[in-house]
Protein backbone atom coordinates (compact mmCIF):
# COMPACT_ATOMS: atom_id res chain seq x y z
CA UNK A 1 0.00 0.00 0.00
CA UNK A 2 1.49 3.35 -0.53
CA UNK A 3 1.20 6.25 1.65
CA UNK A 4 1.16 10.24 0.45
CA UNK A 5 2.42 12.55 3.35
CA UNK A 6 2.38 16.24 2.64
CA UNK A 7 6.01 17.30 3.69
CA UNK A 8 8.63 20.34 4.13
CA UNK A 9 11.54 17.43 2.90
CA UNK A 10 12.06 14.35 1.47
CA UNK A 11 12.72 12.15 4.43
CA UNK A 12 11.61 10.35 7.46
CA UNK A 13 13.22 12.91 9.75
CA UNK A 14 11.61 16.12 7.35
CA UNK A 15 8.65 17.83 8.96
CA UNK A 16 5.29 17.69 7.36
CA UNK A 17 3.67 20.78 5.42
CA UNK A 18 0.60 21.51 7.44
CA UNK A 19 -0.75 22.79 4.22
CA UNK A 20 -2.42 20.69 1.57
CA UNK A 21 -2.72 22.30 -1.35
CA UNK A 22 0.75 24.75 -1.62
CA UNK A 23 2.63 21.50 0.27
CA UNK A 24 6.66 21.81 -0.84
CA UNK A 25 6.74 18.22 -1.16
CA UNK A 26 4.43 15.27 -1.48
CA UNK A 27 6.34 12.15 0.12
CA UNK A 28 4.99 8.39 -0.67
CA UNK A 29 5.95 5.74 1.14
CA UNK A 30 5.42 2.06 -0.08
CA UNK A 31 5.21 -0.21 2.48
CA UNK A 32 5.43 -3.05 0.03
CA UNK A 33 8.72 -2.56 -1.49
CA UNK A 34 9.64 -0.58 2.01
CA UNK A 35 10.47 2.88 -0.68
CA UNK A 36 10.61 6.26 0.25
CA UNK A 37 10.37 8.48 -3.06
CA UNK A 38 9.36 12.37 -2.72
CA UNK A 39 7.70 14.64 -5.87
CA UNK A 40 9.11 18.63 -5.76
CA UNK A 41 5.58 20.09 -5.45
CA UNK A 42 7.20 23.48 -5.45
CA UNK A 43 5.90 25.08 -8.69
CA UNK A 44 2.34 25.34 -6.86
CA UNK A 45 4.18 28.48 -5.35
CA UNK A 46 3.88 30.12 -8.52
CA UNK A 47 0.19 29.60 -8.77
CA UNK A 48 -2.50 32.26 -8.19
CA UNK A 49 -5.40 29.87 -8.08
CA UNK A 50 -6.34 26.47 -7.77
CA UNK A 51 -3.17 25.23 -5.81
CA UNK A 52 -5.54 22.72 -4.03
CA UNK A 53 -7.27 21.13 -7.41
CA UNK A 54 -3.33 21.14 -9.05
CA UNK A 55 -1.97 19.37 -6.06
CA UNK A 56 -5.28 17.02 -5.58
CA UNK A 57 -4.57 16.69 -9.45
CA UNK A 58 -0.87 15.74 -8.76
CA UNK A 59 -2.51 13.05 -6.06
CA UNK A 60 -4.11 11.17 -8.25
CA UNK A 61 -1.75 10.70 -10.88
CA UNK A 62 1.20 9.39 -7.81
CA UNK A 63 -2.14 7.06 -7.00
CA UNK A 64 -1.73 6.15 -2.78
CA UNK A 65 -3.91 5.06 -1.56
CA UNK A 66 -3.80 7.02 1.63
CA UNK A 67 -3.24 10.98 1.88
CA UNK A 68 -1.92 11.84 5.55
CA UNK A 69 -1.62 16.09 5.62
CA UNK A 70 -1.55 18.81 8.25
CA UNK A 71 -4.35 20.94 8.18
CA UNK A 72 -6.40 19.11 5.94
CA UNK A 73 -7.19 20.13 2.21
CA UNK A 74 -9.77 22.66 1.08
CA UNK A 75 -13.36 22.03 0.02
CA UNK A 76 -12.57 21.72 -3.68
CA UNK A 77 -9.60 19.63 -3.17
CA UNK A 78 -11.78 17.53 -0.82
CA UNK A 79 -14.61 16.75 -3.81
CA UNK A 80 -11.52 15.78 -6.16
CA UNK A 81 -10.18 13.65 -3.95
CA UNK A 82 -13.10 12.14 -2.93
CA UNK A 83 -14.20 11.74 -6.56
CA UNK A 84 -11.13 8.91 -6.69
CA UNK A 85 -12.22 7.86 -2.88
CA UNK A 86 -8.90 8.95 -1.21
CA UNK A 87 -8.50 8.25 1.81
CA UNK A 88 -7.66 11.73 3.98
CA UNK A 89 -6.34 11.62 7.23
CA UNK A 90 -5.58 15.20 9.09
CA UNK A 91 -3.82 17.06 12.16
CA UNK A 92 -0.17 15.72 11.47
CA UNK A 93 1.30 18.73 11.75
CA UNK A 94 4.30 19.98 14.06
CA UNK A 95 5.58 16.53 13.38
CA UNK A 96 8.01 14.61 11.32
CA UNK A 97 6.77 12.32 8.52
CA UNK A 98 8.18 9.40 10.75
CA UNK A 99 6.03 10.63 13.48
CA UNK A 100 3.04 11.08 11.52
CA UNK A 101 3.29 7.67 9.93
CA UNK A 102 3.36 6.29 13.62
CA UNK A 103 0.56 8.23 14.61
CA UNK A 104 -1.64 6.76 11.43
CA UNK A 105 -0.61 3.34 12.02
CA UNK A 106 -1.87 3.62 15.79
CA UNK A 107 -5.24 5.44 14.58
CA UNK A 108 -4.45 8.63 16.00
CA UNK A 109 -5.20 10.55 13.28
CA UNK A 110 -8.43 12.13 11.91
CA UNK A 111 -9.79 11.06 8.89
CA UNK A 112 -11.81 12.55 6.72
CA UNK B 1 -23.57 68.58 -18.69
CA UNK B 2 -25.94 66.10 -20.35
CA UNK B 3 -24.37 63.78 -22.84
CA UNK B 4 -21.33 62.99 -20.47
CA UNK B 5 -20.48 60.45 -18.14
CA UNK B 6 -20.53 61.27 -14.57
CA UNK B 7 -17.38 62.62 -12.64
CA UNK B 8 -16.49 59.58 -10.91
CA UNK B 9 -15.07 59.27 -7.47
CA UNK B 10 -13.85 56.39 -5.65
CA UNK B 11 -13.62 55.93 -2.38
CA UNK B 12 -10.77 53.33 -1.39
CA UNK B 13 -8.46 53.07 1.52
CA UNK B 14 -5.19 50.16 1.98
CA UNK B 15 -7.14 49.10 5.35
CA UNK B 16 -10.71 48.32 6.08
CA UNK B 17 -12.38 49.64 8.79
CA UNK B 18 -10.62 53.88 8.17
CA UNK B 19 -14.37 55.03 6.89
CA UNK B 20 -15.25 54.01 3.26
CA UNK B 21 -18.63 53.20 3.55
CA UNK B 22 -18.78 56.28 6.24
CA UNK B 23 -17.57 58.97 3.74
CA UNK B 24 -19.41 57.51 0.39
CA UNK B 25 -22.85 57.61 2.49
CA UNK B 26 -22.47 60.82 4.09
CA UNK B 27 -20.95 62.26 0.91
CA UNK B 28 -23.83 60.93 -2.03
CA UNK B 29 -26.27 62.00 0.88
CA UNK B 30 -24.72 65.30 0.93
CA UNK B 31 -24.90 65.74 -2.83
CA UNK B 32 -28.24 64.41 -2.96
CA UNK B 33 -29.24 67.61 -1.27
CA UNK B 34 -28.55 69.86 -4.39
CA UNK B 35 -29.35 67.01 -7.30
CA UNK B 36 -29.41 63.48 -8.46
CA UNK B 37 -26.51 61.63 -8.06
CA UNK B 38 -25.27 57.92 -7.79
CA UNK B 39 -23.64 56.19 -5.09
CA UNK B 40 -22.09 52.37 -6.30
CA UNK B 41 -21.65 50.19 -3.72
CA UNK B 42 -18.68 48.21 -5.59
CA UNK B 43 -17.74 46.28 -2.48
CA UNK B 44 -19.47 43.02 -3.66
CA UNK B 45 -18.27 40.66 -0.92
CA UNK B 46 -19.33 42.95 1.63
CA UNK B 47 -21.73 45.72 0.91
CA UNK B 48 -22.73 48.44 3.35
CA UNK B 49 -23.67 51.29 1.99
CA UNK B 50 -27.13 50.11 1.97
CA UNK B 51 -27.65 49.88 5.95
CA UNK B 52 -27.82 53.71 5.32
CA UNK B 53 -30.35 53.98 3.28
CA UNK B 54 -34.39 52.63 2.51
CA UNK B 55 -35.48 53.27 -0.49
CA UNK B 56 -37.95 51.98 -3.15
CA UNK B 57 -36.56 49.64 -5.51
CA UNK B 58 -36.76 50.13 -9.18
CA UNK B 59 -34.61 47.65 -10.32
CA UNK B 60 -33.24 44.00 -9.29
CA UNK B 61 -31.56 41.37 -11.21
CA UNK B 62 -28.89 38.36 -11.17
CA UNK B 63 -25.49 38.50 -12.08
CA UNK B 64 -24.09 35.64 -13.50
CA UNK B 65 -21.37 34.34 -14.86
CA UNK B 66 -20.52 31.38 -17.39
CA UNK B 67 -18.93 28.27 -16.72
CA UNK B 68 -18.41 25.01 -18.49
CA UNK B 69 -20.63 22.30 -17.87
CA UNK B 70 -19.45 18.59 -19.07
CA UNK B 71 -20.99 16.66 -21.37
CA UNK B 72 -20.02 13.28 -20.71
CA UNK B 73 -21.43 11.20 -23.52
CA UNK B 74 -19.10 13.49 -26.33
CA UNK B 75 -15.93 13.38 -24.15
CA UNK B 76 -13.00 11.70 -25.20
CA UNK B 77 -11.04 12.24 -22.69
CA UNK B 78 -7.80 13.89 -24.11
CA UNK B 79 -6.75 15.96 -21.45
CA UNK B 80 -6.56 19.28 -23.20
CA UNK B 81 -9.06 21.17 -21.02
CA UNK B 82 -7.21 20.41 -17.90
CA UNK B 83 -4.04 21.04 -19.40
CA UNK B 84 -5.47 24.61 -21.18
CA UNK B 85 -6.77 26.22 -17.58
CA UNK B 86 -4.41 28.18 -15.74
CA UNK B 87 -6.69 28.44 -12.69
CA UNK B 88 -6.95 24.50 -12.50
CA UNK B 89 -10.47 25.08 -12.51
CA UNK B 90 -10.92 21.62 -14.80
CA UNK B 91 -9.59 18.61 -13.71
CA UNK B 92 -9.46 14.89 -15.75
CA UNK B 93 -9.18 12.48 -12.94
CA UNK B 94 -9.26 9.11 -14.84
CA UNK B 95 -12.69 9.05 -16.77
CA UNK B 96 -14.17 12.21 -15.23
CA UNK B 97 -14.54 15.57 -15.63
CA UNK B 98 -14.83 17.79 -12.76
CA UNK B 99 -15.25 21.46 -13.11
CA UNK B 100 -15.23 23.43 -9.98
CA UNK B 101 -17.41 26.60 -11.03
CA UNK B 102 -16.35 28.69 -8.24
CA UNK B 103 -12.69 28.66 -10.01
CA UNK B 104 -13.49 29.10 -12.94
CA UNK B 105 -12.26 32.70 -14.90
CA UNK B 106 -14.84 32.62 -17.94
CA UNK B 107 -11.99 32.38 -20.23
CA UNK B 108 -13.79 29.86 -22.30
CA UNK B 109 -10.41 27.91 -23.13
CA UNK B 110 -11.53 24.87 -22.41
CA UNK B 111 -14.78 25.07 -23.72
CA UNK B 112 -13.66 26.68 -27.34
CA UNK B 113 -10.65 24.62 -27.82
CA UNK B 114 -12.63 21.00 -26.95
CA UNK B 115 -12.25 19.17 -30.00
CA UNK B 116 -15.64 17.73 -29.52
CA UNK B 117 -17.62 20.06 -27.78
CA UNK B 118 -17.82 18.55 -24.37
CA UNK B 119 -17.78 21.25 -22.45
CA UNK B 120 -20.70 24.31 -23.10
CA UNK B 121 -20.57 27.30 -21.11
CA UNK B 122 -23.53 27.90 -19.26
CA UNK B 123 -24.53 30.65 -17.02
CA UNK B 124 -24.53 30.53 -13.46
CA UNK B 125 -25.64 32.80 -11.04
CA UNK B 126 -23.27 34.46 -8.68
CA UNK B 127 -25.23 36.92 -6.84
CA UNK B 128 -27.72 39.96 -7.47
CA UNK B 129 -27.55 43.50 -8.31
CA UNK B 130 -30.01 45.91 -7.11
CA UNK B 131 -31.21 49.86 -7.66
CA UNK B 132 -33.17 52.07 -5.07
CA UNK B 133 -34.45 55.12 -5.19
CA UNK B 134 -33.78 57.83 -2.10
CA UNK B 135 -35.29 61.22 -3.70
CA UNK B 136 -32.11 62.51 -5.53
CA UNK B 137 -29.91 59.76 -4.28
CA UNK B 138 -29.83 56.38 -6.78
CA UNK B 139 -27.92 53.61 -4.90
CA UNK B 140 -26.69 50.63 -6.95
CA UNK B 141 -25.03 47.89 -5.19
CA UNK B 142 -24.06 44.37 -6.00
CA UNK B 143 -23.81 41.40 -3.42
CA UNK B 144 -22.37 38.28 -4.38
CA UNK B 145 -23.86 34.60 -2.87
CA UNK B 146 -22.11 33.08 -0.13
CA UNK B 147 -19.24 30.70 -1.37
CA UNK B 148 -18.63 32.71 -4.32
CA UNK B 149 -14.68 33.81 -4.48
CA UNK B 150 -14.37 35.91 -7.88
CA UNK B 151 -15.58 39.65 -7.19
CA UNK B 152 -14.15 41.83 -10.42
CA UNK B 153 -16.49 40.31 -12.77
CA UNK B 154 -19.53 41.44 -10.81
CA UNK B 155 -17.80 44.57 -9.86
CA UNK B 156 -17.33 45.06 -13.79
CA UNK B 157 -20.68 44.29 -14.28
CA UNK B 158 -21.84 46.87 -11.70
CA UNK B 159 -20.33 49.67 -13.27
CA UNK B 160 -21.34 48.81 -16.11
CA UNK B 161 -25.11 48.95 -14.96
CA UNK B 162 -24.43 52.25 -13.38
CA UNK B 163 -22.20 53.65 -16.64
CA UNK B 164 -25.64 52.72 -18.68
CA UNK B 165 -28.23 54.07 -16.64
CA UNK B 166 -26.78 56.84 -15.13
CA UNK B 167 -25.02 58.57 -17.75
CA UNK B 168 -27.41 62.12 -16.92
CA UNK B 169 -25.96 62.72 -13.67
CA UNK B 170 -22.96 65.01 -13.11
CA UNK B 171 -21.45 62.86 -10.11
CA UNK B 172 -20.92 59.19 -9.23
CA UNK B 173 -19.30 57.87 -5.88
CA UNK B 174 -18.29 54.63 -5.92
CA UNK B 175 -17.53 52.97 -2.19
CA UNK B 176 -14.97 50.55 -3.53
CA UNK B 177 -13.69 47.09 -1.54
CA UNK B 178 -10.73 47.36 1.18
CA UNK B 179 -7.25 46.49 0.16
CA UNK B 180 -4.89 46.38 -3.19
CA UNK B 181 -5.89 43.09 -5.23
CA UNK B 182 -7.65 43.05 -7.95
CA UNK B 183 -11.26 44.18 -6.72
CA UNK B 184 -9.65 47.70 -6.35
CA UNK B 185 -8.18 48.15 -9.21
CA UNK B 186 -11.36 47.26 -10.85
CA UNK B 187 -13.59 49.54 -8.66
CA UNK B 188 -10.87 52.15 -8.96
CA UNK B 189 -9.64 51.92 -12.69
CA UNK B 190 -12.30 54.08 -14.50
CA UNK B 191 -11.74 56.71 -11.57
CA UNK B 192 -11.73 60.44 -12.42
CA UNK B 193 -10.54 61.03 -8.81
CA UNK B 194 -9.62 58.61 -5.74
CA UNK B 195 -10.76 59.45 -2.30
CA UNK B 196 -8.07 57.16 0.11
CA UNK B 197 -9.48 57.38 3.26
CA UNK B 198 -7.23 56.00 6.58
CA UNK B 199 -6.14 56.44 10.10
CA UNK B 200 -3.70 57.93 11.45
CA UNK B 201 -1.88 54.78 13.22
CA UNK B 202 1.02 52.43 12.14
CA UNK B 203 -0.65 50.48 10.52
CA UNK B 204 -3.13 52.90 8.88
CA UNK B 205 -0.09 54.27 7.67
CA UNK B 206 1.34 51.20 6.16
CA UNK B 207 -1.42 50.09 4.29
CA UNK B 208 -2.39 53.66 2.94
CA UNK B 209 1.31 53.48 1.48
CA UNK B 210 0.65 50.23 -0.47
CA UNK B 211 -2.90 52.02 -2.00
CA UNK B 212 -1.01 54.95 -2.75
CA UNK B 213 1.87 52.84 -5.04
CA UNK B 214 -1.03 51.72 -6.57
CA UNK B 215 -3.06 54.50 -7.49
CA UNK B 216 0.22 55.96 -8.69
CA UNK B 217 0.29 52.95 -11.07
CA UNK B 218 -3.18 53.48 -12.26
CA UNK B 219 -2.17 56.79 -12.77
CA UNK B 220 -4.98 58.05 -10.60
CA UNK B 221 -5.45 61.95 -9.14
CA UNK B 222 -6.12 61.37 -5.78
CA UNK B 223 -6.28 63.05 -1.77
CA UNK B 224 -6.09 61.51 1.39
CA UNK B 225 -8.78 62.09 3.77
CA UNK B 226 -8.14 61.09 7.59
CA UNK B 227 -10.69 59.28 9.37
CA UNK B 228 -10.38 59.49 13.35
CA UNK B 229 -7.87 62.47 13.50
CA UNK B 230 -6.80 62.24 17.26
CA UNK B 231 -6.01 58.86 17.73
CA UNK B 232 -2.78 57.37 16.72
CA UNK B 233 0.12 59.89 15.55
CA UNK B 234 1.10 62.35 13.00
CA UNK B 235 3.12 59.74 10.74
CA UNK B 236 0.28 59.74 8.19
CA UNK B 237 0.22 63.85 7.75
CA UNK B 238 4.29 63.87 7.97
CA UNK B 239 4.02 61.14 4.83
CA UNK B 240 1.42 63.35 2.75
CA UNK B 241 3.41 66.21 3.02
CA UNK B 242 6.98 64.24 2.11
CA UNK B 243 4.67 62.86 -1.01
CA UNK B 244 2.86 65.89 -1.78
CA UNK B 245 -0.23 64.18 -1.40
CA UNK B 246 -3.33 66.55 -0.68
CA UNK B 247 -4.81 66.13 2.66
CA UNK B 248 -8.72 66.75 1.62
CA UNK B 249 -9.62 66.38 5.62
CA UNK B 250 -9.37 65.56 8.74
CA UNK B 251 -12.58 64.11 10.26
CA UNK B 252 -12.03 64.43 14.47
CA UNK B 253 -11.87 60.85 16.22
CA UNK B 254 -15.17 61.31 18.22
CA UNK B 255 -17.47 59.32 20.13
CA UNK B 256 -20.44 60.82 18.85
CA UNK B 257 -19.66 60.02 14.66
CA UNK B 258 -19.03 56.40 16.19
CA UNK B 259 -22.61 56.49 17.80
CA UNK B 260 -24.10 58.25 14.72
CA UNK B 261 -22.64 55.65 12.45
CA UNK B 262 -23.48 52.39 14.76
CA UNK B 263 -27.09 53.32 14.94
CA UNK B 264 -27.25 53.49 11.13
CA UNK B 265 -27.66 57.29 10.79
CA UNK B 266 -25.85 59.62 8.28
CA UNK B 267 -23.30 61.80 10.35
CA UNK B 268 -23.14 65.52 8.54
CA UNK B 269 -26.71 65.93 9.10
CA UNK B 270 -26.05 66.02 13.19
CA UNK B 271 -22.56 67.36 12.74
CA UNK B 272 -22.05 70.59 10.85
CA UNK B 273 -18.40 70.32 11.11
CA UNK B 274 -18.47 67.23 9.01
CA UNK B 275 -20.70 68.93 6.28
CA UNK B 276 -18.29 71.43 6.19
CA UNK B 277 -15.62 68.93 5.46
CA UNK B 278 -17.60 67.41 2.86
CA UNK B 279 -18.47 70.35 1.17
CA UNK B 280 -14.24 70.98 1.33
CA UNK B 281 -13.95 67.56 -0.68
CA UNK B 282 -16.21 67.80 -2.74
CA UNK B 283 -15.13 71.09 -4.39
CA UNK B 284 -11.67 69.81 -4.11
CA UNK B 285 -12.71 66.65 -6.43
CA UNK B 286 -14.90 68.59 -8.70
CA UNK B 287 -11.94 70.84 -9.31
CA UNK B 288 -9.23 67.86 -10.36
CA UNK B 289 -11.61 65.67 -12.00
CA UNK B 290 -12.56 68.48 -14.19
CA UNK B 291 -10.15 67.84 -17.01
CA UNK B 292 -11.71 64.41 -17.43
CA UNK B 293 -15.66 65.94 -17.92
CA UNK B 294 -14.22 69.12 -20.22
Amino acid sequence: MKLAFTAKGTEWDSMMDPRFGRTQFIVIYDDHNQILTSFNNSAVEHEAHGAGTATAQKIFELSPDVLITGNGPGSHAVQALKQINMRIFTEAHNMTIKQAFEKYKNGELNEI
Amino acid sequence: MTNHSPVRIAIASGKGGTGKTTLATNLAAYIAEQEEVVLVDLDVEEPNSGLFFKGDLIHEESNVKMTPQWDEPKCTFCGLCQKVCNFHAVLQLGPTILVFPELCHSCYACSELCPTDALPMISKRTGKLSDLRINNLHFVESRLDVGEEQAVPTISKTKQYSNENYTHLRIEIDDCPPGISCPVIEATKNAHFVILITEPTPFGLHDLTLAVETMRALKKPMGVVVNRYGIGNEAVIDYCQKENITILAKIPNSRRIAELYSSGKLIYQEIPEVKELLSTILDYCLKVSKGGIA
